[in-house]
């Protein structure tokens, strides 16, 4: 027995020191995934589920995807703002208006920073938000379908970008307008940017019953670039900060002429202070125009209703509610600590992360400190502000998360690494290279007040070999780190959809219970729903015709139409009459100019068709659904126009006709 | 005299009026696609979804091999609730007449009863698994050559096809069986008390 104790206590140390050999050692990538047991780690064997789920942004293509840690699986790629022809998001009749927008139907756009919506600080997992960059919006993920229910298109703003952060009890999702534009857009000569431009940051609140957003104010700032921002939380909650850069207001050449400056400014703003101006009738109504898109669950339609006004704020008509922290070389990353004391500020040009304090900052508006203004809005000193410098952790700082221990992680982009410091001593602890320029990182939680300290995500600009080959353009890439340990180890690398912005993470367990299975039949409204098969008919209004179709395994009803004739606009409404989980349907129809519908149990979809050519013409349901899925399609007769073949329609030749 | 035992009568005649509440017994299949089962609840009135759409969902299901749907009506639903209520009407009867002997009989007639309404229900279980569509998509045959039948067990389970069916008594039935058991204890407990007086 004690011979067994000593060959353990062996093994041990043998573990422990080729462990610790392995993370001082850049080799260790090539060491292996099975030392230190890192591919058990990683792993979720079949049939198990995972720990946490991940929404990683798809970037350029516009939506959101779902990855399970620490398999790094890829469950579904949820439509947000860009057409979808697998699920018709922005293809049917009833998801289309989710794509409107003041400038018309959009179908794309660069999706961003997803967050989860929050209560008292800590995630509730109700919602997830996420940014629309190109053509400024906001989309709301419900967490219950996992679809996107609500779109908000932001007015006077321009690559929406430091979006789309939660307040802590999902007050507002917040949104900061990375170009400064003419506001309200007029036509003047672009040389006169400088003190005519204006930066837009817009306060959307939430419903805390249905999550429906509502864009309360936005305070018009001097015309900077607003890149990132972040909500305070604990003493902090009730201001939010943004980080800025082009501070110079360049207009051309950026790159050169809006890195002149030696600090650019994180922006403090005391939102709840314009909150109350606002409520009391501050701010000025100015006319505009944008969309908000909301889809409702019951009718499983969207509707879009333009919007003609929004309270605009000036910031110096309310005393003490903008401050700017002067903070260096374009910062980035403008990340808050769990506690809410430290505002970190990633100088993107420098080499050193710069952290302000939440009391101090406090403490020199109190006494009135300042270095001066911008436009009339005070600037504090920097040494007034600034509580600690991590000095040359590496090269090109970007963003920070933090573990809920006290400690913190920052990406490197230009160095490729990933650096753990310590908060209050900003010593480093460890750094892990990344494959390769790493942009953001995310650990669960760890934009809150309560982090789930046990995995790291980085998400990488660039690919290169990781993988094998796919021609020029190669998936992207992104590295998982187990950070429980005192060193980071990297356990897992995966591909990722588009080009992968922030991600946001939540233990599986606080989602799972709430997952929907399927729709209720009973409860569907959709103006055009069948809800049994006898209720399924074709009716025709003038060259229009509306079939109210029912699917269920494996049939269609009806699946023989007669009686549509050249020139008719044919609407297919097609109910999935089934209640059983996991029991889509689809169908399609030859030569539709649209994509297909697949249609979840209990769900009304809509596509239309126009008849090319006289004919017979097949359609299919196109999800493998069950034995007899070949069997399970259908006949239109399509006939001259004027043609006497009356409109009728059966199933098991049943025949009903339309008088 | 023979306190007890009219009291413990009461109580046996009462207890099938739980079947009017609760349900008498349950079909549940098992596959591994059907992580959640398919059930049904068989009262004394009615077929019922065991959790929402399972009873849809064995149509699906079953209509692949020529099944008939779970019906929606029997004559049974019309005749199993009288015949509950007029027993315990009757076992009230008994208790207040206070003879003993008769708890003994009302406890036979119920047992017989209660055989044919198990007789009945094995003969639509057959119907049910043996009586199938003749145009239906998929027709199993067994080694021999004949036509599979799908009849879920009586009592027990069993397996059928991908499925395994299991058939057992529920919450209703056992109260019913308590009662029963309970007019035997009135008979026993009632027989002391005659000799103890």
């Amino acid at each position: 027995m004690k011979n067994k104790n000593l060959i353990i206590a062996a093994l041990a140390i043998v573990t422990f020191s080729f462990a610790s050999c392995d993370n001082s050692s850049n080799k260790s990538d090539n060491a292996g995934a099975l030392s230190g047991n890192m591919a058990e780690r990683a792993y979720v064997a079949p049939g198990e589920h995972d720990e946490f789920y991940s929404f990683i942004s798809g970037g350029f293509s516009g939506q959101l995807s779902v990855y399970g840690l620490p398999s790094g699986r890829l469950f579904k790629v949820i439509p947000v703002f860009s057409q979808d022809a697998e699920k018709a998001y922005g293809y049917n009749e009833e998801t289309k208006p989710m794509l409107n927008t003041s400038y018309g139907f959009v179908p794309w756009d660069d999706s961003h920073h997803p967050d989860i919506s929050q209560t008292a600080g800590e995630l509730d997992g109700r919602w997830v938000f996420i940014n629309g960059n190109n053509t400024p919006r906001i989309a709301k993920i419900d967490l219950t379908t996992f679809e996107t229910t609500e779109i908000i298109e932001l007015p006077n703003s321009a690559g929406n970008h430091s979006s789309s952060f939660v307040t802590e009890n999902t007050e507002y999702v917040v949104a900061g307008t990375r170009f400064s534009v003419p506001v309200p857009q007029r036509d003047m000569p672009i040389d006169e940017y400088k003190g005519n431009f204006k930066g837009a940051l817009s306060f959307i609140s939430v419903d805390p019953e249905e999550g429906h957003m509502n864009l309360e104010f936005q305070i018009l700032m001097p015309g900077f670039n607003y890149d990132l921002s972040h909500p305070g939380r604990g003493k902090s909650h009730g201001w939010f900060f943004f980080s800025t850069y082009n501070t110079e207001e360049g207009h051309t050449l950026l790159e050169v002429n809006a890195s002149q400056n030696d600090k650019d400014f994180i922006a403090a703003v005391n939102w709840k202070k314009i909150e109350e101006y606002v409520k009391n009738g501050g701010g000025k109504k100015m006319p505009t125009n944008y969309a908000h898109n909301v889809y409702d669950e019951k009718t499983h339609m969207a509707t879009s209703t333009m919007k003609k006004e929004v309270v605009v704020v000036d910031p110096l008509e309310v005393p003490g509610a903008v401050y700017l922290l002067p903070t260096p070389k374009s910062p980035h990353g403008c990340d808050v600590d769990p506690s809410g004391e430290y505002i970190v500020g990633s100088g993107k040009l420098s080499a050193n992360l710069t952290i302000h304090s939440f009391t101090k900052m406090l403490a020199a508006i109190e006494n009135e400190k300042f270095a001066g203004d911008a436009y009339g809005i005070p600037i504090l000193n920097f040494e007034d502000v600034m509580e600690g410098t991590v000095v040359q952790p590496g090269l090109g700082p970007l963003h920070t998360e933090f573990d809920g221990k006290g400690n913190a992680y920052t990406t490197f982009f230009i160095s490729s690494e990933v650096v753990k410091w310590k908060l209050g001593t900003w010593e480093v602890l460890d750094r892990k290279p990344t494959y390769y320029s790493v942009g953001h990182l995310m650990i669960p939680g760890g934009n809150s007040r309560a982090p789930f300290g046990k995995y790291l995500v980085a998400m990488n600009k660039i690919t290169k070999d990781r993988y094998i080959p796919t021609g020029p353009e190669v998936t992207q890439s992104a590295q998982l780190f187990d950070i429980s340990g005192d060193k980071m180890e990297m356990i897992l690398d995966f591909p990722t959809i588009g080009e992968p912005h922030y991600a946001a993470g939540i233990p599986a367990d606080l989602l799972k219970p709430n997952s929907r299975k399927i729709f209720k039949l009973e409860e569907n409204e959709h103006p055009f729903v069948a809800k049994s098969e006898k209720e399924a008919k074709v009716v025709r209004d003038g060259n229009t015709v509306h079939v109210y179709m029912t699917m269920i395994r494996s049939h269609f009803a009806p699946d023989n139409i007669e009686g549509i004739q050249m020139g008719d606009k044919v609407y297919f409404h097609v109910t999935n009459l089934e209640q059983d989980y996991d029991v889509p349907h689809g169908i399609s129809m030859i030569g539709a100019n649209t994509s297909e519908l697949l249609i979840m149990p209990g769900q009304t979809e809509t596509f239309t068709w126009e008849p090319k050519g006289e004919g017979v013409w097949p359609f299919y349901c196109t999800d493998f659904c069950s034995a007899l899925h070949q069997e399970m399609q259908g006949y239109v007769r399509v006939s001259p126009k004027g043609s006497d073949v009356s409109m009728k329609w059966t199933l098991d030749d049943e025949w009903y006709d339309s008088e | 005299m023979k306190i007890k035992a009219k009291f413990i009568m009461i109580l046996a005649a009462l207890l099938p009026l739980s079947l009017f509440f609760l349900p008498l017994w349950n079909i549940t299949l098992e596959a591994p696609q059907y992580p959640d089962d398919l059930g049904m609840d068989i009262w004394i009135n009615k077929i019922a979804d065991h959790e929402p759409n399972d009873i849809q969902n064995i149509n699906l299901m079953n209509h692949y091999v020529g099944m008939k749907n779970i019906p929606e009506h029997m004559a049974e639903f019309d005749i199993f609730p009288i015949v509950v209520g007029a027993m315990s009407v009757l076992g009230l009867v008994i208790a207040f007449l206070n003879k003993r002997k008769l708890y003994l009989a009302w406890f036979i007639l119920f047992a017989i009863l209660g055989a044919i309404g198990m007789y009945d229900f094995y003969l639509w279980e057959y119907d049910y698994g043996h009586d199938l569509n003749e145009h239906a998509a998929i027709k199993f045959l067994d080694a021999e050559g004949n036509p599979l039948d799908y009849q879920p067990p009586l009592i027990g389970n069993a397996t059928i096809l991908n499925f395994v069916a299991k058939s057992w008594p529920m919450s209703g039935a056992y109260l019913l069986f308590t009662g029963m058991f309970f007019s035997v204890v009135a008979f026993v407990v009632g027989k002391k008390e005659e000799t103890s007086t």
